[in-house]
C-alpha cells in the first residue's frame, strides 16, 4: 500500500516512454517488501517519501529541496552535494538526502558484476535511486543521510576500488565519447586519455583550488558526440592531417544502391535513390570533392574535415591515418555572460600516452594563469574574453595562427607591447622640441 | 535499522583511508569483441531503428541494441538491465552520453530474441521499460537535469517534462523519418547543468521573479557577503531595515537587474525564488554541437515563456511537436533544424512553426546582442 496518494505523478505512468514514476514506485515497493533482508542504513520508506515530496511539488509548482550547505567526505572538497527537504516533518525519510557523484569508467562500459556491486551498496546505504548518468558523466547516487557519506565512500574505495567524482570549484569528472572502443571515426583513444588525466589530476578533482569549475571532454571526431566544443573548458576533438581514405569500389556500391547512405540513418523515409552529387559533393562546405569518370576525389588541402561525406558513406570513406586532435578552450553554458563555444587553440597535436606535451604545454600553463588571474566564479572562457585571446598564446607559448580566428579584427586598436615598437615608449620631449615648436 | 560500520572510524578518519583512487579502468569492462577490435573498426550500419552492427577489420561483428532509459533509475531497474545483459550479452553493457542503454553482443542469433524480450517488458503503469530506437535521422533520448526530484533551484520538473515530451515524440524515437538527427535537451533552470544551449530543441526551466528575502532570518542563516558576491549581475546590496523596532542586517535586490538564476539562494537559504506563476518553460531551437557541414551553433530562444502545466505540460509538448512537424515536412535531407531555419530565414521559421514572435526574443543582453539584429535589407516578406 502506497504511503502517499500521488494523483499528479500517476498521470506520468501512462504513455509509451519509460515512466520514472513507475520505476520509483517499484523501488518503494521493493524496499517495503525487503525480500533480500537488507539492513537498510537509511529510512526504508525514503522512496515513498520521495514520491510524496515530488507529488507536493507537482501540486505547488515549486521545488521542496533546499541546498545542502557543507557536507562531504573528509579531505575532499567535492563529489558530494548536500540536499535537505523543506518539509522534513512530512517526509522524514528524505529529510537529508544527499547526492554522491561516483566517477564513471571512461566510455561507460560496465560488467553486470560491477553494476550489481554498486546496486548492492547503494540499496543498503542509500536510497537505491541513481542517475545513469549525470550530465557531466558521473554515476549519481541520489539520496543518503549525512552519516552514511563516509560509509559509502569507505566501501566504494575498500571493496570496489572506486572513487567519487568532482563538484564545486575544481576539476569536474572528465568524460569522453565511445571512441575507438566501438567507433570507426575516432581519431585517438578518448578513453585512455580521459582515464589518464582523471588520475593524473586527482588532487585538482577532489580539492577545490580553482576559481570555478573546469571541464575536460574528449570527442574522438568532429561529430562531437559528448559536446566537448560546447561545454568544456578544454575540449579535445579528434582530427587528421592526411587524405581521407577512399574505397572506390564501395563508393560505387553506394551509388548503385547496395549500401544505404549514412549507415542507414535515413531508412525510415523514402528519399529516392542516392545521388552522390546532390547528397555529398554539393553539400561539401569547401567544395573540395568531385566525382568524375567513376572516381571520387578529395582535394585534401581544401578539406576542413567536417565529417559529412564520411558520415554519408562510412563504408567508402575513412578518416586519414595521420591522426591526432584539435584542442579548443573556453566553452561554457550561458550563465553569466552568455554561452561560449570553445575557441581553437591548438590546430593539431598528437594524442599519445603519457600525454606529457599536453599536460606541460597546454593544461598546466593555462591552469597557472587562470588560478593567478581568474576571479571567483570566472570560467576560463570568461577570463579569456576579459584578458584577450593573446594572453592564452602568451601563457602557453603557441604562435598566433589564422586557424584560431574566423576573421581578423575589424578595428585597428592594437595594444602594442613596448618591446614590439623599435626604441620603446620612452622618448625625450626636449629632443622632439628641437624640431617641433610649441 | 541498526547502524553497521563499513570499517570507517570517525575518531580516526585517516586510518586506512583510501583516497585519490580515481575511476575503475575502462578496459576491465569491455566486452571481448570490443577489447579485441578496439581501434580496428571498419564501418557500422543501422540495421533497423535502434539496432546497429559494427564491423571490424578482423571480420568480427558487434551487434548493439540501443534502448532509451530514464536517467533517473532505481537499482531494481538496473538489476533488470543486468539480467538482460547476462542473458544475451555475456554480462556486458554500456550507457551512452544521452542516457541510452546499449546491449552489445557478437552473436547475431541473440539479436532477435533480445529485441523481443526488451520490447515485452512493461512497467506496472503500462509504459515500456526498454524502447528500442534513438539512432539515425530521428530523436534520441532527451538529456536532462534533476528538477523537482532533487534540486533546489529548478523552475520546472525535469523528469516529468521529458517524459511528457518523449511520449509525444515517441514515434520519432523509434523510426528514422526526420531529415536529420534531432537532439532535444532539458535543463530545469538557467544555470543549465544540462548544457542544453546547443540543442536542436532545448527545454529550459525559467524563473521570472526575483528572490524573496527572509529579513528576520537572513543575518542568522547566511553569510550576507557570500550572497552578495554570488550575484552575477551585482543586483544585491547590503542594507538595514527595521522590523518590530529592531534594526536588522539584510540585503536589497534591484529587481530590474535580477536574472533569476538562484545563485544567491544557493549561498543563502533566506532568498528563495521559486514561484508557481513566475516559473515555467522557455523553448530554444536551432543549436547543434557537430561540426558537420557547418560550425556548431547555439540554440535560440523561440518561445519566451510557457507556464508550468504539470503533470503533462500540454502547451509545451504541442509547441515542440509543431516545430518538429514543420521541420520534418520542410527541411532537406541531412539538414539539421538550425540549418533549415537559417536557410529559410528565421522570419519564415516562426511562420512555418506557427510561433508568435514577441519582443522578448530580441536579444538585449550585453554586447553580443547587437550581432543578432539584422543589418541588411535582405529579408523575406
Amino acid at each position: 500500500m502506497a504511503k502517499f496518494e500521488t494523483p499528479f505523478l500517476d498521470q506520468l505512468e501512462t504513455g509509451p516512454w519509460p515512466s520514472f514514476v513507475s520505476d520509483l514506485k517499484q523501488e518503494a515497493e521493493s524496499r517495503a517488501k525487503n525480500e533480500r533482508n537488507i539492513e537498510y542504513q537509511i529510512p526504508q520508506d525514503c522512496c515513498d517519501d520521495l514520491l510524496g515530496v515530488v507529488e507536493l511539488s507537482y501540486k505547488h509548482g515549486r521545488t521542496h529541496w533546499k541546498h545542502g550547505g557543507i557536507v562531504g567526505v573528509f579531505g575532499y572538497g567535492g563529489g558530494v552535494i548536500g540536499r535537505y527537504c523543506d518539509q522534513p516533518e512530512m517526509f522524514p525519510g528524505v529529510a537529508a538526502f544527499h547526492t554522491m557523484r561516483v566517477n564513471q569508467p571512461s566510455g561507460k562500459f560496465y560488467t553486470t558484476k560491477f553494476l550489481e556491486d554498486l546496486c548492492e551498496l547503494w540499496e543498503r546505504r542509500g536510497s537505491g535511486l541513481t542517475n545513469m548518468h549525470g550530465a557531466t558523466g558521473d554515476i549519481i547516487f541520489l539520496g543518503t543521510t549525512t552519516e552514511q557519506l563516509e560509509e559509502v565512500f569507505w566501501e566504494l574505495g575498500h571493496n570496489l576500488n572506486q572513487d567519487i567524482g568532482g563538484s564545486g570549484s575544481n576539476l569536474r569528472t572528465p568524460s569522453c565519447c565511445i571512441g575507438q572502443a566501438r567507433c570507426e571515426y575516432a581519431c585517438f583513444d578518448t578513453q585512455d586519455i580521459c582515464h589518464d588525466l582523471t588520475n593524473e589530476y586527482q588532487d585538482e578533482l577532489h580539492r577545490p583550488a580553482f576559481p570555478y569549475k573546469f571541464k575536460f571532454k574528449f570527442d574522438g571526431c568532429p561529430n562531437c558526440c559528448v559536446a566537448s566544443i560546447a561545454r568544456s573548458d578544454l575540449s579535445f576533438i579528434g582530427t587528421w592531417r592526411d587524405d581521407i581514405r577512399i574505397d572506390q569500389k564501395a563508393v560505387k556500391a553506394y551509388i548503385g544502391g547496395e549500401f544505404p547512405p549514412n549507415a542507414g540513418a535515413h531508412a525510415g523515409r523514402d528519399w529516392g535513390p542516392f545521388d552522390i552529387q546532390k547528397e555529398v559533393i554539393d553539400l561539401c562546405p569547401t567544395k573540395c570533392m568531385r566525382y568524375e569518370d567513376g572516381k571520387l576525389e578529395v582535394n585534401t588541402p581544401e578539406c576542413t574535415r567536417c565529417m559529412h561525406c564520411i558520415n554519408v558513406m562510412p563504408r567508402a570513406l575513412r578518416v586519414g591515418n595521420d591522426k591526432g586532435a584539435s584542442l579548443l578552450v573556453g566553452a561554457k553554458a550561458p550563465i553569466l555572460d552568455g554561452a561560449q563555444m570553445a575557441t581553437l587553440l591548438v590546430p593539431f597535436i598528437k594524442i599519445e600516452s603519457p600525454y606529457t606535451e599536453i599536460k606541460e604545454t597546454v593544461i598546466e600553463p593555462i591552469w597557472d594563469w587562470w588560478m593567478e588571474e581568474g576571479k571567483n566564479r570566472e570560467r576560463l572562457g570568461e577570463l579569456i574574453k576579459r584578458e584577450g585571446f593573446q594572453k592564452v598564446l602568451e601563457v602557453t607559448g603557441f604562435k598566433a595562427d589564422p586557424r584560431m580566428i574566423k576573421e581578423p579584427r575589424s578595428n585597428p586598436y592594437v595594444f602594442w607591447k613596448e618591446d614590439e615598437v623599435p626604441g620603446g615608449f620612452k622618448r625625450d620631449i626636449n629632443e622632439f622640441r628641437k624640431f617641433h615648436q610649441r | 535499522m541498526a547502524f553497521i560500520s563499513s570499517g570507517y572510524n570517525p575518531k580516526k578518519p585517516m586510518e586506512n583511508r583510501l583516497t585519490d583512487l580515481g575511476p575503475r579502468h575502462f578496459a576491465e569492462f569491455y566486452p571481448p569483441v570490443v577489447a579485441k577490435n578496439k581501434g580496428k573498426w571498419l564501418y557500422h550500419e543501422i540495421l533497423e531503428p535502434g539496432i546497429l552492427v559494427h564491423v571490424a577489420e578482423s571480420g568480427d561483428k558487434c551487434y548493439t541494441i540501443r534502448v532509451g532509459g530514464c536517467r533517473f533509475m532505481s537499482v531494481t531497474h538496473i538489476r533488470e538491465i543486468n539480467e538482460i545483459a547476462n542473458k544475451y550479452c555475456d554480462g556486458h553493457l554500456r550507457f551512452t552520453t544521452r542516457n541510452n542503454i546499449e546491449f552489445m553482443t557478437d552473436k547475431e542469433e541473440n539479436v532477435k530474441p533480445m529485441k523481443e524480450d526488451l520490447l515485452s517488458r512493461k512497467f506496472a503503469g503500462g509504459s515500456n521499460k526498454f524502447p528500442i530506437g534513438g539512432t539515425g535521422a530521428g530523436i534520441t533520448n532527451i538529456v536532462h537535469t534533476q528538477g523537482w526530484i532533487h534540486c533546489h533551484t529548478p523552475a520546472t520538473d525535469a523528469s516529468g517534462t521529458v517524459k511528457a515530451t518523449l511520449d509525444v515524440l515517441y514515434d520519432q524515437f523509434t523510426d528514422m523519418k526526420l531529415p536529420a538527427k534531432l537532439r532535444v535537451s532539458m535543463a530545469c533552470c538557467l544555470n543549465m547543468c544540462g548544457a542544453v544551449h546547443c540543442s536542436d530543441i532545448a527545454i529550459l526551466g525559467y524563473h521570472r521573479k526575483p528572490p524573496m528575502i527572509d529579513h528576520e532570518y537572513i543575518d542568522k542563516m547566511c553569510e550576507i557577503p557570500l550572497a552578495i558576491a554570488a550575484c552575477p549581475t551585482a543586483a544585491i546590496k547590503p542594507t538595514k531595515i527595521e522590523i518590530g523596532g529592531k534594526e536588522l542586517k539584510t540585503v536589497s535586490i534591484k529587481d530590474e537587474k535580477c536574472m533569476y538564476c538562484g545563485n544567491c539562494y544557493t549561498m543563502c537559504p533566506s532568498m528563495p525564488l521559486a514561484d508557481t506563476e513566475g516559473d515555467g518553460i522557455v523553448l530554444m531551437a536551432g543549436g547543434k554541437i557537430s561540426n558537420r557541414r557547418d560550425a556548431p551553433k547555439f540554440s535560440k530562444v523561440v518561445v519566451a515563456f510557457i507556464p508550468n502545466e504539470q503533470p503533462r505540460w500540454p502547451t509545451m509538448t504541442a509547441t515542440i511537436k509543431r516545430m518538429v512537424d514543420a521541420y520534418s515536412k520542410d527541411a532537406n535531407k541531412y539538414e539539421r533544424l538550425g540549418q533549415w531555419a537559417e536557410r529559410i530565414g528565421w522570419e519564415r521559421f516562426f511562420e512555418k512553426c506557427e510561433l508568435e514572435f514577441t519582443h522578448h526574443l530580441i536579444d538585449d543582453f550585453r554586447d553580443p546582442a547587437y550581432y543578432t539584429w539584422r543589418q541588411t535589407t535582405n529579408f523575406k516578406f
